[in-house]
């Protein structure tokens, strides 16, 4: 059995390792695309992968790239934090109490269906154009779809091992670090990528209506001059910051759900 | 005296929330009840088994007693122990044990307090030292089920109730989660409730051995058994299922009349 498991392991990595360079050479290729299309193209609004890298680098080391960067992912991180902590909150109350949902649930159709940018405008007029407008116009539209994805978690939870709790009497905490909230874990997951892809693209807009920094401010001066190099090199900015979250974050708690299931 | 009596009267699940308004309509029939009239004495150190019909309300029999009972059931229940205030271990059907924690966490995860040594112990006496690391998924069924009865000893329990556990194993590991069950239990001294509807099994586990009519439950019969019995399917054990079959010919039905 030892000696299958050996096996295993390395047949693993073996898949990893090709899968990896699978992903990289896609990656690749989608780049050597755009290079060789704008250099056929030859067009001013079509800037070639190097132009591009070079805006990148111009806007790293002369403009402040790194600065409206930073702003932003501050930014998308207050609202991640607030809206998966409101937002599971309320879910799992919805997926646990059926009278709970019975409340709540046509707001949550509701705000779902609410479109963001009246979101966000409602918001920036009955705030006024400050910071923690903002970020609440974010959260307000990121609660209800991790709502959504806990109410089926917490739906799903296994009534038979809450029994196990029960008998045994496992305390409170105890009990939802160990037994529930590890039944959630998936959910919670699938909440946060895509609500990290979500936030991105509303703070953007948000920063654009009503913000003074940040790489939607950027993005909007940018477009007022046509530098598409500059769009182009910020979203590739951008791309890279979420890779790296993905990397740091997500993949090691994604490998801390998969242990022993 | 006894270690535990149990009475249990008139145990109905409400059928939905729909008809809450009329429960008092609806469990006044009898024909609704999973439970009539079950009452037991059960004595310190004693095994007993609970045989009966599928859907008498076996499970609900121990989850009553274990303080579990659905939200939505209705019932008369007794409990009356001579300890003041017992330790109950429950071992249910399945396993039940969290996959994404290892073998010993799954045990520390019910002891208040987690004793390093005690763990060690218990998975060494159920021989899942080299387990100990070990997520259940990757276990065996019978590892599996030795498992839960180690997290049902570790935290020694005055009473400890079986939920058909060994049904699911093949014939060979089953006999061995047994006699593990039997040295544990001598050792604790342990008062033991174990449902089962394996004749075999109870006649080898219990001291006494309770039949259930099927569902309104109410017990039809009981089998004290000395320690003539205690080897699984012996020659005395056949002969004492054949004298009970020939008086009682559908008694695993829950029937005492021949027709």
């Amino acid at each position: 059995m030892a000696i299958t498991a050996i096996a295993d392991a390395k047949a693993s990595t073996r898949f990893t390792e090709s899968a990896a360079l699978l992903k990289l050479s896609v990656f690749l290729l989608l780049l050597v695309i755009w290079q060789v299309f704008a250099v056929i193209l030859a067009q001013p609004d079509f800037p070639t992968f190097t132009q591009t890298l070079s805006a990148l680098y111009y806007h790293t080391m002369t403009g402040d790239l790194l600065v409206n960067v930073g702003i932003t992912v501050t930014r998308v991180a207050i609202s991640f934090v607030l809206a998966m902590l409101i937002g599971s909150i309320f879910g799992i109350a919805m997926g646990a109490r059926a009278w709970f949902n019975q409340l709540s649930d046509s707001l949550l159709i509701i705000l779902l269906n609410v479109p963001a940018l009246v979101v966000i405008i409602l918001s920036y007029i009955w705030i006024g154009l400050v910071e923690a407008a903002a970020i609440t116009a974010v959260v307000i539209n990121k609660i209800p779809t991790v709502a959504v994805m806990l109410r089926e978690g917490a739906r799903t939870t296994d009534p038979k091992l809450a029994q196990v709790a029960q008998v045994y009497n496992i305390p409170w905490w105890r009990f939802m670090r160990q037994i529930y909230l590890p039944q959630l874990y998936p959910f919670i997951l699938a909440a946060a990528r895509n609500g990290l892809s979500l936030i991105w693209k509303i703070v953007l807009v948000v920063e654009l209506l009503g913000r003074s920094n940040g790489v939607g401010f950027a993005l909007h001066s940018m477009f007022q001059f046509f530098d598409i190099a500059g769009i182009l090199a910020y979203t590739m900015a951008f791309i890279g910051v979420v890779f790296i979250i993905e990397w740091l974050c997500f993949t090691p708690f994604d490998r801390r759900i998969q242990r022993g299931r | 005296m006894s270690a535990l009596r149990v009475n249990i009267t008139q145990l109905a699940y409400r059928a939905s929330q729909h008809s809450a308004l009329s429960q008092s309509a609806a469990t006044s029939q009898t024909s609704d009840y999973v439970i009539a009239d079950i009452t037991l004495d059960i004595q310190h150190n004693e095994c007993v088994c609970i045989v009966g019909p599928s859907g008498c309300g076996k499970t609900t029999l121990l989850n009553a007693v274990a303080g579990i009972l659905d939200t939505n059931t209705s019932a008369n229940v007794e409990l009356a122990f001579t300890t003041p205030s017992p330790t109950i271990g429950y071992i249910f059907q399945e396993p039940r044990l969290m996959p994404w924690l290892t073998l010993y966490e799954n045990i520390a995860l019910v002891m208040p307090k987690a004793d390093p040594r005690k763990i060690t112990a218990i998975l060494d006496a159920v021989g899942l030292t080299a387990q100990a690391n070990s997520y259940p998924n990757h276990l065996s069924g019978g590892m599996q089920r030795r498992a839960s009865i180690a997290r049902a000893f570790i935290i020694e329990p005055d009473i400890l109730l079986l939920d058909e556990p060994f049904v699911s194993l093949d014939a060979p590991t089953a006999m061995q989660c047994r006699e593990l069950l039997i040295s544990l239990a001598k050792r604790h001294k342990t008062t033991i409730l174990f449902v089962t509807h394996d004749l075999n099994e109870a006649l080898y586990l219990g001291d006494r051995v309770v039949f259930l009519s099927p569902s309104p439950a109410r017990i039809i019969h009981e089998l004290a058994l000395n320690n003539l019995y205690k080897a699984y399917d012996s020659a005395a054990q056949t002969n004492l299922k054949s004298e009970l079959f020939t008086r009682f010919p559908k008694i695993l039905e829950g029937q005492l009349s021949k027709d």
